[in-house]
């Protein structure tokens, strides 16, 4: 599954996230949720700028972050070289999003279904809330 | 007695009243959690060093995400 595709069903299927991109942690962007591909890379630098602090915060071996505000949350989720970003309103279920995020990051990376596995991308949890129409400049897939 | 019970009862909804909206207040706390490979998380609370950092970065990509 491409990053696109991963990030199409990441909005579809939690309501809770806002906006996410997918980018690399060389300044790359693989994906992102805004149809204005410029949006999604100014918020894909912005979320490497926060990953890159948080690094310098704290010891090795980072590998997600939440920082809550009062005006909503910002998820980070890498691996070796890439990482997921996602906004969402503030008190989100923590644990929910980094699941489906760090899921979709999985997803993200892995090769192309074909006819031979089409079982391959397993471990999605099911569709959680009808999607609603997108509002103008978000929800499409850049 | 009964102007005591009164008091009393006010007491007891002002107590339980202030109780949950510090409660509230704590859990709307502005903070950066840091979760690493081995399991541990760090949090990084409201007016701290790491947090002067790391919330006003968090705000960029809340901002760069609505605008």
């Amino acid at each position: 599954m491409d990053a696109a595709q991963a990030l199409a069903d990441l909005t579809e299927i939690s309501a809770q996230i806002e906006a996410a991109v997918v980018g690399d942690t060389a300044g790359g962007v693989a994906a992102s949720t805004f149809a204005d591909e410029a949006r999604g890379g100014r918020v894909a630098e912005a979320a490497r700028e926060l990953l890159q602090a948080a690094e310098q915060e704290g010891r090795g071996g980072l590998v997600q972050l939440q920082a809550a505000t009062h005006e909503g949350s910002v998820f980070v989720v890498r691996d070796a070289d890439r990482f997921i970003a996602a906004v969402t309103p503030p008190d989100p279920t923590v644990g929910l999003v980094f699941y489906d995020l760090k899921t979709t990051l999985r997803l993200a990376g892995e090769e192309p279904e074909t006819p031979e596995n089409p079982e391959k991308e397993g471990g999605r949890r099911k569709q959680a809330k009808p999607k609603e129409t997108a509002e103008a400049g978000d929800g499409e897939v850049a | 007695m009964a102007k005591w019970r009164k008091v009393g009862a006010a007491a007891l909804v002002a107590g339980a009243s202030l109780f949950f909206w510090r409660r509230r207040g704590a859990r709307r706390a502005e903070k950066v959690d840091l979760y690493y490979e081995d399991g541990s998380m760090i949090s990084v609370a409201d007016e701290t060093e790491g947090a002067y950092r790391l919330l006003p970065l968090a705000r960029r990509v809340l901002s760069a995400a609505r605008v």
